[in-house]
């Protein structure tokens, strides 16, 4: 779900980091706003499912992050909010006043999404100092270093929230370029050709200081080799999408940017694996899988109405997607 | 201020602000399927362009419900970790849910319903608006099941580490209190919806513009109005009441301010209560009438505040005794005004009365307000619990976050939510002033430039 998440709503969130850059006039802001306008709330509608998945498998894991992580958590939550209005308001008033206000909001509001959500992965990655009860609280940040006490933001966490930041923007403009014509497309291909460049630095850099900052990863990677074919299979997105951009084949490329966004966030989950919520203070008070699923009965029962219900949510997207974008 | 009355002005606020935009959207999505059903039966384009405009109306208070439904969600884990740790094995399933059968569907094809229709056709573009419909009041289902789960709990096991386990999952969706306060909800929703309705289409009559779409507006608003107010006393809010009053009694003892045990007790109109002198001052009632209503006997014994421990006493009784009088006041003046409104639309007069359209005009805040009082009777009304008589409100709350932060969260969303209400007021006026007929563009923008567009 949380790949799902990242992948879709990942896109609308890259478009309007590109946004100001690629589209310069009212009507081809318009055109991006079309190609994200049907899609945005589905797309987000996925960042509630998720958390509503989370709530109900990981009662522990959702109700430690959820508290521990306050003050980002509202914040995103502030910023989703400015989001969806800009998108959904930009266009009611025509007016050289109106639109321009909502244009930078809605860059404004979703760059800064990308590097929360890029932080918030860096937080999991590193750990968090759960105390015995399975409790935290993070503030925002205190010394931007590892240790002892650490804050949302350290200089590990910048690293993986500048990252995503990277990442989302080219794949952001790798949909635009598939889904606008003329002068946007053409712009929206140079970014994400730019962008692409501290992509390859920053991930370069995460496989030298990830093992270093989560051990437990590189033990896992370690005692199962085969898990090494997500980080390859972000590799091999990564290359792809370059490669794929440059030759102007930008559909496969949004598909390889896909593919690199996967691959990363699989890594991880296949690195910390059985944690899902590690501790950065003592190991053993990780919120594993193990010890924070809810019980059989309701996970069971889950199960039964997870598979068709999005077998179902498939079914809307394949028509509203084919409709309608 | 301490943390816990932090948390909960918190909740308070934002659910608050958060349900007066899906009190409208879900009874307007069941109005918006009737007017596409006349356009598809009648052929007539008038109601095609009624549906367009009150599916642009229900297009920006959706989008105000997404933005600020989404915090809801969060906050049971923000702010009431401890709650949500020991009860998300169970309400945790109602709420994905939620997610995965109703806002999936209603969202997709709201998209396809604002923006589609030419693409669509008639048809299909009438099955978006039902699947919009079925959508939201799914999602209203699933919202309520999780909120009957914490005022009747049901189908679960108290676990040895202190959390919930869910045992039963018809339990859960077919309990009791959710059926009623489901039913009690919607309609409330569709009263609200119809009595907005009514009121634009007054508002357009008076001012003497838009009047064929004021005498439609009109017309359906005051009956689809009158049908649900009728519907929100009995049987929904009867049987809601009849619940309280045999699963949390000394909930019903606080709503009715009824101090002392009485046999043949009384309704009570009017008055105070007078906490520390235990009595309601300056009290009209009408005589046993309270027993009858409970019981369905005159004499029957209805038990008061004193027959139960202090410590079980809901927290704040005279706001509890007045939310719940304002909700019960506010539904039987609306079934008065409707009534009276019917009679003369039957009548045929109803379009040329001056002062009833006035009425009307100005009813359309009320239902807001009875639907804010009523879910405030219905949570004070659960204190001190959490949990019905399983956990008390005060071990729910997120233990680590300070009252520092959460009063610098619950300023900054009342800053943001004063812009957002702002913004709304606002382009609900330009909707209302370019009415039913204004020119518009794919984006859903009524449009002066409706031409600059480049999409495609």
């Amino acid at each position: 779900m949380i790949a799902g998440y990242a992948v879709l709503d990942g896109f609308d969130l890259g478009a309007g980091v590109v946004y100001l850059f690629v589209a310069r006039s009212d009507a081809e802001r318009r055109s991006v706003l079309a190609s994200v306008g049907p899609v945005w709330d589905g797309n987000e509608v996925w960042l509630l499912a998720a958390g509503g998945i989370l709530f109900f498998a990981f009662p522990p894991v959702y109700a430690s992050g959820f508290q521990g992580f306050y003050l980002p958590l509202i914040i995103v939550l502030w910023l989703l909010i400015l989001r969806g209005i800009a998108i959904e308001f930009r266009n009611k008033v025509a007016s050289l006043v109106w639109s321009p206000l909502w244009d930078v909001v809605f860059a404004g509001a979703s760059a800064m999404l990308a590097v929360f959500f890029g932080a918030a992965i860096g937080n999991v990655v590193r750990g968090v100092p759960l105390d015995r009860s399975g409790f935290f609280f993070l503030p925002l940040w205190t010394n931007l270093r590892l240790m002892p006490a650490v804050g949302v933001l350290d200089w590990f966490t910048i690293i993986v929230a500048l990252g995503s930041l990277a990442a989302l923007t080219v794949h952001g403009a790798l949909w635009l370029a598939m889904k606008t014509a003329g002068a946007v497309a053409a712009r929206a291909r140079i970014a994400a050709g730019l962008a692409w460049w501290p992509v390859l630095v920053i991930t370069a850099l995460l496989v030298i200081i990830v093992p270093m900052v989560q051990p437990h990863l590189r033990d896992r990677f370690q005692d199962a080799p085969w898990g090494l074919v997500f980080p390859l299979a972000a590799a091999t997105g990564m290359f792809a999408m370059k490669l794929l951009n440059g030759a102007g084949r930008v559909t496969a490329a949004f598909l390889a940017s896909c593919l690199y966004i996967v691959g990363m966030l699989t890594s991880a989950a296949f690195g910390l694996y059985p944690y899902l919520l590690p501790s950065s203070t003592d190991a053993s008070a990780g919120l594993a899988v193990y010890n924070s699923a809810a019980a059989t009965y309701g996970l069971i029962v889950g199960l039964y109405w997870f598979i068709p219900g999005m077998a179902l949510v498939a079914v809307y997207f394949a028509f509203v997607y084919r409709r309608m974008v | 201020m301490d943390a816990l009355t932090v948390h909960r002005l918190h909740f308070a606020f934002t659910a608050m602000f958060h349900y007066l935009f899906p009190q409208l959207t879900m009874g307007l999505a069941l109005l918006i399927v009737i007017l596409k059903t006349q356009a598809l039966r009648t052929g007539k384009e008038c109601y095609n362009h009624a549906a367009r405009f009150w599916g642009r109306i229900f297009g920006i208070n959706f989008a105000m419900g997404v933005v600020t439904g989404i915090p809801m969600e969060f906050q049971f884990g923000t702010n009431w970790a401890l709650f949500s740790r020991a009860s998300g094995g169970v309400i945790g399933q109602t709420l994905a849910m939620e997610g995965v059968f109703s806002f999936f569907l209603e969202s997709s094809f709201l998209g396809a319903f604002l923006f589609g229709e030419k693409r669509l056709g008639p048809r299909l573009h009438w099955l978006s608006a039902f699947l919009v419909f079925l959508g939201a009041w799914l999602s209203g289902f699933f919202i309520i099941a999780t909120n009957a789960w914490m005022q009747h709990p049901v189908g679960y096991q108290l676990l040895p580490d202190g959390r919930f386990a869910l045992v039963s999952f018809w339990a859960l969706l077919l309990n009791q209190w959710a059926w009623w306060q489901y039913m009690h909800t919607m309609t409330a929703s569709v009263l609200t919806a119809s009595v907005v309705m009514a009121a634009l289409g007054a508002f357009y009559l008076l001012s003497r513009q838009h009047l064929e779409y004021g005498r439609m507006f009109v017309a359906m608003g005051v009956t689809a109005g009158l049908i649900a107010s009728c519907l929100m006393i009995f049987p929904t809010g009867d049987s809601q009441g009849r619940n309280i009053a045999y699963d949390q009694p000394v909930t019903l003892a606080a709503m009715e301010g009824l101090f002392t045990n009485e046999r043949g007790a009384p309704l009570m109109l009017v008055g105070q209560p007078n906490m520390r002198m235990k009595r309601l001052d300056n009290p009209i009632y009408l005589p046993r009438l309270l027993s009858f209503l409970t019981f369905r006997r005159w004499k029957a014994e209805v038990d008061g505040l004193d027959a139960f421990p202090e410590d079980r006493w809901p927290d704040n009784v005279p706001l509890l005794y007045f939310a719940y009088h304002i909700m019960a006041g506010l539904g039987t003046i609306f079934v008065a005004v409707l009534a009276l409104a019917a009679f003369m639309l039957w009548r045929g007069r109803l379009y040329d009365t001056g002062l009833m359209l006035w009425a009307l005009m100005l009813l359309a805040p009320f239902p807001y307000i009875a639907t804010t009082a009523g879910w405030l009777t219905a949570e004070i009304g659960r204190q001190p619990w959490v949990v019905y008589g399983l956990m008390r409100t005060a071990v729910g709350s997120s233990v680590q976050v300070s009252a520092g932060n959460a009063i610098f969260t619950l300023i900054g969303f009342a800053g943001m939510y004063s812009l957002l209400a702002v913004l709304f007021l606002f382009l609900i006026y330009l909707e209302v002033q370019r009415g039913p007929e204004a020119a518009v563009d794919e984006h859903g923008a009524a449009g002066d430039s409706g031409s600059a567009r480049a999409a495609d």
